[in-house]
């Protein structure tokens, strides 16, 4: 144990998600060591993020507007929408450039375990965002674990009726990996997603 | 296959130990609470990632440990492969072969193949059907290791839907939302669940004619033995391997108690509660078998799921833990002849007399703790 101030900075530290307690030990030093007007900036980033990032009114992404950058974009197709669970998501897909529609950020995935069901997601959201009538297509991009597909499963059931295109992801396995390397599980689906090769 | 080398770090109660070890038979041999099961059984979880003995990892951890871990060097084909896990209660195991560590601990399954022998084979025949729900599914894991995710999936969508079920009980009764996602946990426990079923079908039909066979050769006649497998499932699809025909079946299956499961708060349908029915005559065997008949059936099990890991190729090594001092002459004399031509047979006694002639090979006197080569 420290004394007062680095054993409390250490022990709020220690709760944020991936950080142990000696990693929790060896950021508090280094912020202890480092050039005041650095850790200044760290605090003024820290109070801004609570103070100024809101979620965005259509899709749910984290945004410093009403809406976020993306559902601001007008260059952005309006007839698709790519489902996913979490901001960060929308990050990953936004890196590989090929996905030119509009996201809605559901803030988790059906799981009772943990308490959460539908009404504890950002689907009424959804469901009248797809009422307008504008959207075709609707892409399910929720993790591909067991919770994920239960919520891509409980979401492609809901909006049958409404007529759209609905996909789902694929899965399978990694670009530049190696065959022998992959799980059981991912060749499995990998092999059930097979497709014909066009020449 | 047979294992050239075990050691053990904090594991039960040792804190180190290492044997050298060969093909043929080798016998562990001491007083009673001196460490030979021990060490048994850290090989049966280096092939099985579970304990024969306990349900929990915290036990196999000694007093004061944080870890334990249980190395080996296992030899197929000439091929020296060595298998590792370091087992730490409350946080993820972690494993290595070859020497590289494994990005999930199940990957090493298949590396060691052993079938155990042990005094709680007895609730094979006369215990609850979830220890030979765990005996089918573990002879599929060592059989087919892409079932330890089918188990784990499975698993996993139980839990889901129980915790629905339970909450949608209450749900119910205030007029709530949990209900509509039902189905979709129906569906996928359907799925989870056919694949599951469909692989211990399989697996009941091979061991079928290899049980009768390894009974009579334990027990001189008193059979047919026989087994089949009872699921809650209409028997027009009780023995097909058919995925579709099953997940169809266990949709419906679940949809005819929905009332029942909401009342109760639990799945009632599905893999989780089926039993292996095993017969001697005309008779089940639990409940009619005599203690020797029923050790009978349990021995021509093990022998019979031996039979099919070495008709796959990769011959199991075999562990008999302390099984000697539990039966008669005539089948002690016969269990020995049936296993004396294993590739490696591990025998554990508390006396040497224990051990039948048969198998006479190398030998470790095990006491306190201490592991010493006499033969």
């Amino acid at each position: 144990m420290y004394e007062g101030a680095v054993q409390d900075l250490i022990d709020e530290l220690g709760r944020l998600p991936g950080v142990g307690p000696k990693s929790a030990q060896r950021i508090a030093f280094y912020l202890l060591a480092a050039d005041p007007v650095d850790v200044r900036r760290l605090v003024t980033a820290l109070t801004e993020v609570k103070d100024k990032v809101r979620f965005c009114t259509v899709c749910g992404n984290v945004s410093e507007e009403d809406m976020c950058r993306v559902c601001r974009d007008p260059r952005r197709d309006l007839s698709v929408i790519c489902v996913v669970e979490e901001p960060k998501d929308v990050v990953a897909i936004e890196k590989t450039r090929e996905f030119r529609g509009r996201y809605h950020v559901l803030g988790g995935a059906i799981s009772p375990i943990d308490g959460v069901g539908p009404d504890d997601l950002r689907i009424r959201e959804l469901m009248a965002r797809l009422a307008d009538g504008d959207v075709t297509e609707l892409i399910l991009a929720t993790d591909p674990n067991l919770e994920g597909e239960a919520t891509a499963t409980y979401l492609a059931r809901l909006v049958k009726p409404l007529g759209l295109r609905v996909t789902r992801l694929a899965s399978g396995l990694p670009v530049g990996g190696d065959l022998e390397y992959a799980d059981e599980v991912t060749l499995g689906r990998a092999f059930e997603g097979r497709r014909a090769i066009d020449i | 296959m047979y294992v050239r080398q075990l050691s053990v770090t904090d594991f039960r109660s040792y804190d180190e130990a290492s044997l050298d070890l060969e093909p043929g038979v080798t016998a562990l041999v001491g007083p009673n609470g001196q460490g030979k099961t021990n060490l048994v059984e850290a090989l049966g979880y280096l092939a099985t990632l579970g304990s024969h003995r306990v349900a929990l990892d915290a036990p196999l951890v000694r007093a004061g440990a944080e870890r334990a871990v249980v190395r080996s060097v296992v030899v197929r084909d000439g091929r020296d492969t060595a298998v590792e896990v370091e087992i730490s209660p409350g946080r993820a195991n972690r494993a290595k072969l070859g020497g590289s560590p494994v990005p999930r601990p199940r990957e090493i399954l298949g590396a060691l193949r052993t079938v155990l022998f042990a005094p709680e084979d007895l609730a094979l025949v006369k215990g609850d059907p979830s220890d030979r729900r765990r005996f089918l599914d573990e002879l599929l894991v060592a059989r087919y290791p892409r079932f330890a995710g089918v188990r784990s999936d499975y698993d996993r969508v139980l839990k889901q839907r129980n915790a629905l079920l339970k909450s949608a009980a209450a749900a119910r009764r205030q007029g709530g939302s949990a209900l509509r996602t039902l189905d979709v946990w129906d569906q996928h426990l359907a799925d989870a669940g056919a694949a599951l079923l469909a692989g211990r079908h399989d697996l009941v039909e091979g061991l079928r004619p290899l049980l009768d066979k390894a009974y009579t050769a334990v027990s001189r006649g008193g059979g047919p033995v026989g087994v089949s497998y009872k699921s809650s499932l209409p028997d027009d699809v009780a023995e097909t391997a058919d995925r579709e025909l099953l997940a169809a079946a266990l949709a419906a299956g679940l949809a005819a108690v929905r009332d029942q499961e909401l009342d109760r708060g639990i799945t009632l349908v599905g893999p989780h509660r089926d039993d292996l029915v095993l017969t001697l005559g005309e008779l089940p065997a639990k409940g009619y078998a005599s203690h020797g008949e029923s050790w009978s059936v349990a021995l021509a099990l093990r022998l019979a799921a031996y039979d099919l890991l070495r008709g796959d190729g990769g011959e199991p090594v075999l562990i008999l833990d302390d099984v000697f001092a539990e039966l008669d002459d005539s089948r002690r004399t016969q269990l020995a002849e049936v296993v004396a031509p294993a590739e490696q047979v591990l025998v554990t006694a508390a006396v040497a007399a224990d051990v039948p002639e048969a198998l006479t090979g190398a030998r470790f006197d095990v006491e306190g703790g201490r592991v010493t080569r006499v033969r």
